[in-house]
């Protein structure tokens, strides 16, 4: 009896246990299977052309996605520039003076929603507040779209940074006579700027491959603008309409451009990490 | 000593200096924290705002209309709700024990030099931007599924009395089943990271005294681990479903953009998500766009209502650390 029972739990348990090894098996198999199309679709499609050629119209052959790349990078930066000082600031109100106040805990509460809420609805809501009123797409609507997924990531990250740093830095500058202010411009974000600026790199990473919310703000445009109050390419959006169309031609475009942003996504990525890890090194 | 008879000394003026530029420092960061709540309630309010003509010509009668007709302006969410709800269930269906297999295999089972690598390549996943799983699920998976996967399930499975509706249909590749299933990828990373982690705030005494009593490793996860993180567990799956309910491009690839309701899980269908990114440029008139933001609405709340659930069961774990 108990020796049918004991067979019975190391069998359930091996079962279990080559379910679990499956599991984490099957997870890799799609990452692999994702990465390698990426691959191989992307490098067969890349060629000069791809950095120094515009966008090409419908039907034509060759063509580049020039102006997608320049405005994904402006988008970025500016979506970085508009949310990364207020997500800061905003983490700083979090962790130096309104720790354990209902204040605090709602706003914190409310960025953790921000963090995970749906981008599109991001894009809805920047096409009402922005587009709507000035009537036309923009790259400037889109950078502020961004901007608000490049928000809560900042916030989050700031917020848990300071909130590591020790009690006796803050003591200590204080006692000295130093202004609140002045201890948290000079001494506490001094100390936690590898972190601070792993979480900018993380939301860089994050928004340089959303689609959904430019597709109703910065829209799209086949030709090269400068122009932030105009429609302007980015990769993202352009890769959803020619990998949505029928040209073949189109088609590889978009791969090779799939190809450029996963590169980048996963560069800025491992970055992030390679930060965290030096600093952590380094306080061991 | 009253404060006139102080002379107005250099430090006195640059105390006054310091109480100044410390209030306004204080005031901006308030300023800024108060944005984020602020940001938050005027997007569900803009959109409401934006949805009003939708939501005063159908009434409530719009979340429950099946109709979407351009043409004849005569809209209801009742197929993209629909669609949302199904491929979110089935990413949830085929993620959950999968992750969980994932997070045992990662915190009990590997030995220790595989976990980091192994725990890494399946974060990885998560970076992926989504478009680049919408455009691998429809020019590798749907052609594959289509061939090989598809026209096995509707012989088999769509004979079956009952349920054998949901399993027939046309092997187009595209539809509701596929949209599940890169979802499902999709998700996989965020649940089984939440589950990895919570799994390793488990006091290693608790587990090791399960173990000193003659716990096999599953006991140890499934009588232990589990309900020790069950809360947090649950924030980690609702966190998931959050995910799934509003992610966008790789759905919108992969769904087929049909507004009609099947209970197939082979034929293409819509989500809500997928219906604004396909038709909010091509909206043409007022009450189009209104219907399109309503929708967008709708997503924010069933979305706000999941993530906070998230939030509070997640909270319950650290608080229980805090103690």
């Amino acid at each position: 009896m108990s020796a049918s029972l004991y067979r019975r739990r190391r069998a359930k348990n091996a079962i279990v246990q080559l379910l679990a090894v499956g599991a984490a098996v099957f997870g890799l198999f799609w990452l692999v299977w994702i990465m390698w199309t990426t691959l191989s679709k992307g490098i067969g499609a890349m060629n000069l052309a791809l950095f120094t050629e515009m966008t090409p119209p419908p039907g034509a052959e060759g063509g580049g996605m020039l102006n997608a790349f320049f405005g994904s990078m402006i988008m970025s930066l500016l979506g970085i520039a508009i949310g990364a000082p207020v997500g800061v600031l905003a983490g700083t109100f979090l962790a130096e003076y309104s720790r354990n106040s209902w204040i605090g805990e709602t706003v914190r509460f409310v960025n953790d929603i921000l963090l995970s809420a749906p981008s599109i609805v991001l894009g809805l809501f920047v096409y009402t507040l922005v587009v709507a009123q000035m009537g036309h797409f923009s790259a400037l609507a889109g950078a502020i779209a961004l901007a608000f997924i490049v928000l809560p990531v900042v916030v989050r990250t700031t917020d848990e940074m300071l909130q590591l740093v020790p009690t006796q830095m803050r003591e200590a500058a204080l006692s000295l006579g130093v202004p609140q202010w002045k201890v948290i411009v000079q001494v506490l974000y001094r100390s936690s700027m590898p972190g601070i600026v792993t979480g900018i790199l993380l939301a860089l990473a994050r928004i340089s491959g959303e689609t959904a919310p430019l597709l109703f703000t910065a829209l799209n445009n086949q030709y090269w603008t400068t122009n932030v109050l105009s429609p302007m390419a980015n990769v993202p959006v352009v890769i959803f309409q020619y990998a949505m169309s029928p040209y073949e031609n189109w088609h590889s475009l978009a791969w090779a451009g799939a190809f450029v942003l996963t590169m980048f996504v996963l560069l800025v990525s491992l970055l992030a990490r390679y930060i965290v890890l030096r600093n952590k090194i380094a306080h061991d | 000593m009253n404060a006139t008879s102080l002379p107005a000394t250099a430090d006195t003026r640059r105390d006054a200096a310091d109480l100044r530029a410390d209030r306004a420092f204080r005031w901006l960061v308030s300023a800024a924290g108060v944005l984020v709540l602020v940001s938050l309630i005027s997007a569900a309010l803009s959109m409401l705002w934006g949805g009003r003509q939708a939501f005063s010509r159908f009434g409530l009668e719009f979340f429950w209309r099946d109709a979407w007709n351009p043409v004849l302006q005569d809209f209801g969410a009742l197929v993209p709700i629909y669609g949302t709800l199904v491929t979110a269930l089935i990413a949830m269906v085929i993620a959950v024990p999968i992750s969980f297999g994932i997070a045992m295999f990662l915190t009990e089972i590997a030995p220790k030099w595989l976990r980091t690598p192994v725990g890494a390549a399946i974060e990885l996943l998560a970076g992926i931007p989504s478009i680049i799983y919408g455009m691998w699920g429809l020019f590798v998976l749907v052609p594959f599924l289509a061939e090989h996967v598809y026209p096995w399930v509707d012989d088999n499975l769509g004979g079956i009395p009952g349920i054998g509706a949901v399993f027939s249909g046309p092997p187009l590749g595209l539809g509701m089943g596929t949209a599940g299933l890169v979802l499902a990828i999709m998700v996989i990373p965020f649940i089984s990271s939440v589950m990895r982690e919570v799994f390793l705030t488990v006091p290693g005494q608790l587990k090791e005294s399960a173990y000193a009593l003659g716990s096999t490793k599953t006991e140890v996860v499934w009588d232990v681990v589990l309900p020790y993180t069950r809360s947090a567990v649950i924030g980690g799956i609702f966190l998931g479903l959050g995910r799934a309910l509003g992610e966008t491009m790789a759905v919108t690839f992969v769904l087929g953009n049909a507004h009609r309701l099947t209970v197939s899980l082979l034929e293409p269908g819509n989500s809500i998500a997928a219906t604004i990114a396909n038709e909010f440029a091509e909206a043409d008139s007022p009450m189009y766009l209104s219907s399109l933001i309503a929708l967008g609405f709708v997503l924010f709340m069933v979305t706000f209502v999941v993530l906070t659930i998230a939030r509070l069961m997640l909270r319950q774990l650290k608080k229980r650390e805090g103690n």
